[in-house]
């Protein structure tokens, strides 16, 4: 058209003008016709049409549940808001508190300085997600395209993430409204078919232990599946459960001002032993195998790496661990636990290490192999200094659970020794430190300077990310190259459930039924693999011991809150008076020892030339200084606080009892 | 332009000229105060462990003003005029609180319209009487007796006494110095207890301590106190 008109603009320009201005103007009347007739026929769609364009964007639900691709992206989200207590990409401070620990950190001192928790600590309430969950549950049951395989198990996986994070919930808040269909609201401006009333805690137990029985022939037998739920995550969550309900059950007794008149707090103590006999069937039923076979990681000569590997080992190998949290490093899911908490000394970064240093509660706490308790020998038996050669020694003879858990003076990590010493101590008692390694000091009777505190602290002067305690945490700590990094960080899995829980959950059950023998069978294996090879007796089994092995087992792996809460002795053991030396180094195999205040080991270095301890090492129990709270549990921690906005929005909701 | 000191001083007044409008809601001016009483005698619980609670009717929602009591058992509020309900929350204080047959906490009207001290009288499980704490050869000694008040079904026995030192006004089991322990069994004659402790020594010498003795009741969070007084040496 264009080339046409063209040509006869040339014609007129062979010619006269004035039909050229003609041409010119036949031209624009030409171009201005053809525009309107492009733009009328453009707006040639019906009005509808014209508004009604599918976004390109958003994947409508019909689509999603159509294809399992997609509906394993929906369930992938919902599996990353799985809530734990300890995570690690939640930060280190989820694994510190409770006299475990010091955090080394001065942003976070508040843990050994605050007298007590508030009563809104540990809490949750996010029926978001559980709407999420029943949204989802709905979308794959109505779903008619996907293969009955794939749907059966969406939906059985749907519904053990819901079951778990109840559980979550009954742990924090004891009986809470159980929503287990999609609400929906009608615009009417009434909400009181929205707002449920709390559920009795036995309820919401008896519903975790129902859902996971029936899902867990729905779920794969698959000991290799460890991200997504398996018949033996079903069956652990199952077990842990039924055991926590059974021991509210029992010890709730002990506190009965902690219940409420409904139900919605406590359990009748009449309920105890057919919680325990469901825990331990369920334990049962992953202990025979026929769930998968699964077993304690034993692979390493060393006990106490074989113990640190099981949080490290991400292989085949590993069929220890049930159901975990996986991350992947250069891939966008990682963690930064390990650059958080690596020894200082062999940092990554120079800013960021040592935050979550072990006390030595925990430490002396592991027994010795002859399954007797002693504190760290620090004095003789006439009061002396006890002089060792090797900074180790003071550990030597103990569950190899120990050194797998934390790490000691003069460990191996990476590429070095760390070095964790607190000074010179001279033969007069006084002691020549200082505030960094790199501050050198002359010692008696020399001029030249040298190095007097350890690369890895702990300084007089109580600095900051290196250890307070003398010691740092190993478990799940990376020993992969650069995993202290900012910018690669940690990929080691989370541990949600692993085989050795489960056993100590079967023990923990036998026992509360009467059967210690069995108990003593569990018991034995998790502590066989720990090196303490005189096993057990059924008459050695106490409520003492079980408290103990867990310790020992599962420390920083976020039971010790849950496990004090539901035994009824968190008031016991952090009850708000101050730990003096006498309270740490007595009574170390009672379950309810004072643990109120995070003590520390001290190695320092004698100098005293000419005598033959010059060169050893002499250790002193020290509270750090920064430690002036002391952990006080009160009745109203037992459950997390309902805050007010949520009673108001709902008056059916009762109040906690003793807040 | 280069800023002068001038410019500071208008940029100072437009600033405070900016901030010279009137505030739309007055702040909070009624004061509320009181202790915790029985029969006329102030009961000494732990500085802020024992909190109340006080509600005001007729107001939307459902959330309590939150409070909690010094160590001589005194509270305040400054809040608005209104009527309110005062309560204890369940399981605090070393005393009783009435429950209503409903399952709920009694609660206690008190209408606001002025500065008001309104006494919250308490029934104790245990009061602590006479308490005479005095320093003598490089030891505090305190002599007291137990009057044991709730004796009825819902009697509870004495876990502990307890004489607490501090350095400072703050005595309490999370705050102090120097501490004497008496188990409740070992109490022969409980019209006469006497408790003692070394005074402790501070980094900074002083020749006074505050002490205080309390009773902690088996199955009861909170203890109870005497006064605080402080003795000189």
């Amino acid at each position: 058209m264009r080339c046409r008109s063209k040509n006869k603009i040339n014609i007129a320009h062979d010619s006269f003008i004035a039909l050229k201005k003609q041409i010119v103007l036949m031209k624009k009347i030409f171009t201005i016709a053809m525009i309107s007739v492009l733009i009328s026929a453009g707006s040639c769609k019906k009005d509808s049409d014209f508004l009604n364009v599918p976004p390109k964007s958003v994947v409508t639900t019909d689509v999603v549940f159509s294809d399992p691709a997609l509906v394993l992206s929906v369930l992938g989200d919902l599996y990353n808001r799985v809530l734990d207590f300890s995570s690690l990409d939640n930060g280190w401070t989820t694994f510190a508190d409770f006299g475990e620990s010091f955090p080394s950190d001065n942003g976070q001192y508040g843990f050994v300085q605050n007298r007590s928790w508030d009563y809104g600590t540990w809490g949750t309430w996010d029926y978001g997600y559980v709407r999420d969950l029943n949204l989802f549950i709905d979308n794959v049951t109505a779903s008619t395209k996907l293969l009955a395989a794939d749907k059966s198990r969406f939906l059985a996986e749907g519904r053990f993430l819901r079951a778990s994070y109840y559980f979550e919930m009954v742990k924090r808040m004891g009986g809470v409204p159980l929503i287990t269909q999609t609400l929906t609201y009608d615009n009417s401006g009434n909400v009181i078919g929205l707002q449920f009333p709390r559920s009795k805690e036995s309820d919401i137990y008896d519903f975790v232990i129902s859902e996971a029985e029936a899902i867990k022939g729905l779920l794969p037998s698959d000991p290799t599946e460890k991200s997504r739920a398996t018949k033996a995550a079903a069956l652990a969550m199952e077990a842990r459960a039924a055991l926590y309900a059974g021991s509210i059950a029992k010890y709730g007794a002990t506190t009965p001002q902690v219940s409420l008149s409904g139900g919605e707090v406590g359990i009748p103590s009449s309920m105890a032993s057919g919680y325990y006999t469901k825990a331990l069937a369920a334990a049962k039923e992953i202990i025979s195998g026929s769930a998968g076979s699964y077993k304690l990681y034993q692979v390493l000569p060393n006990l106490s790496d074989n113990f640190a590997a099981i949080f490290l080992d991400k292989s085949s190998v590993n069929q220890e661990s049930i159901w975990v949290e996986d991350f992947k490093a250069l891939a966008g899911k990682v963690h930064s636990f390990t650059t958080n908490d690596q020894p200082y000394s062999v940092s990554d970064e120079a800013s960021d290490a040592g935050r979550l240093d072990p006390s030595l509660n925990l430490v002396q706490s592991f027994e010795k192999l002859d399954n007797t308790f002693a504190p760290i020998a620090t004095k003789d038996g006439a009061g002396n200094p006890i002089y060792y050669a090797d900074q180790q020694d003071p550990f030597a003879g103990r569950d190899a659970r120990l050194a797998g858990t934390v790490m000691l003076p003069h460990f191996f990590w990476k590429t070095a020794y760390i070095d964790i010493w607190g000074g010179y101590l001279l033969s007069n008692g006084n002691i020549i430190s200082s505030d960094d390694a790199t501050h050198y000091a002359s010692l008696p009777g020399s001029s030249a300077q040298v190095q007097v505190v350890g690369k890895d602290g702990p300084t007089p002067t109580g600095e900051p990310l290196r250890t307070q305690t003398g010691f740092y945490v190993r478990k799940y700590l990376d020993p992969a190259t650069g995993s202290g990094r900012r910018g690669r960080q940690s990929d080691v899995n989370f541990i949600r459930y692993r085989y050795a829980e489960v056993l100590l959950n079967a023990a923990e059950a036998a026992f509360e039924l009467g059967q210690t023998s069995d108990a003593a069978l569990y018991m034995n294996q998790v502590r066989a693999r720990a090196g303490l090879t005189h096993p057990l007796t059924a008459g050695d089994i106490t409520f003492d011991r079980i408290v103990h092995e867990r310790r020992a087992e599962l420390s920083f792996e976020g039971h010790v809150l849950f496990d004090m809460k539901r035994w009824r002795i968190a008031t016991k053991v952090w009850d708000g008076n101050p730990e003096s030396l006498n309270d740490l180094t007595s009574n170390i195999s009672s379950a309810t020892k004072r643990n109120t205040q995070p003590w520390g080991l001290y190695p320092y270095k004698y100098y005293s030339p000419g005598s033959p301890n010059d060169g050893k090492w002499v250790f002193r129990e020290v509270l750090p200084s920064p430690v002036t709270g002391v952990l006080n549990f009160r009745l109203g921690n037992y459950y997390s606080q309902i805050n007010d906005g949520i009673i108001s929005a709902n008056p059916k909701i009762k109040r906690q009892p003793n807040q | 332009m280069k800023i002068k000191f001038h410019h500071i001083i208008i940029f100072i007044l437009l600033l405070s000229a900016a901030g010279c409008k009137l505030d739309n809601v007055k702040p909070p001016s009624v004061k509320l105060s009181g202790q915790l009483m029985y029969k006329g005698s102030p009961i000494g619980v732990e500085y802020n462990q024992v909190p109340f609670q006080l509600y005001q009717t007729g107001y939307k929602g459902n959330t309590p003003i939150g409070g909690t009591f010094d160590q001589d058992g005194t509270y305040s509020v400054l809040t608005f005029n209104g009527n309110y309900k005062f309560t204890i929350p369940g399981g605090q204080g070393p005393f009783q609180w009435k429950e209503l047959p409903s399952g709920g906490r009694d609660t206690l009207n008190i209408a606001l319209n002025g500065d008001q001290t309104v006494n919250i009288e308490v029934t104790p499980y245990y009061m602590i009487r006479n308490a005479q704490i005095a320093a003598a050869s490089g030891k505090i000694t305190a002599n007291f007796s137990i009057e044991k008040v709730i004796t009825d079904a819902s009697a509870k026995n004495i876990q502990t006494v307890s004489l607490f030192v501090n350095k400072t006004q703050f005595v309490s089991p999370g705050d102090h110095a120097a501490e004497a322990d008496l188990d409740g069994g070992a109490i022969t004659d409980p019209a006469n207890v006497s408790l003692n402790v070394t005074i402790p020594t501070f980094p900074v010498t002083q020749n006074y301590v505050y002490a205080r003795v309390g009773i902690r009741i088996a199955g009861v969070e909170d203890m109870i106190f005497s006064p605080v007084v402080k003795v000189s040496y």
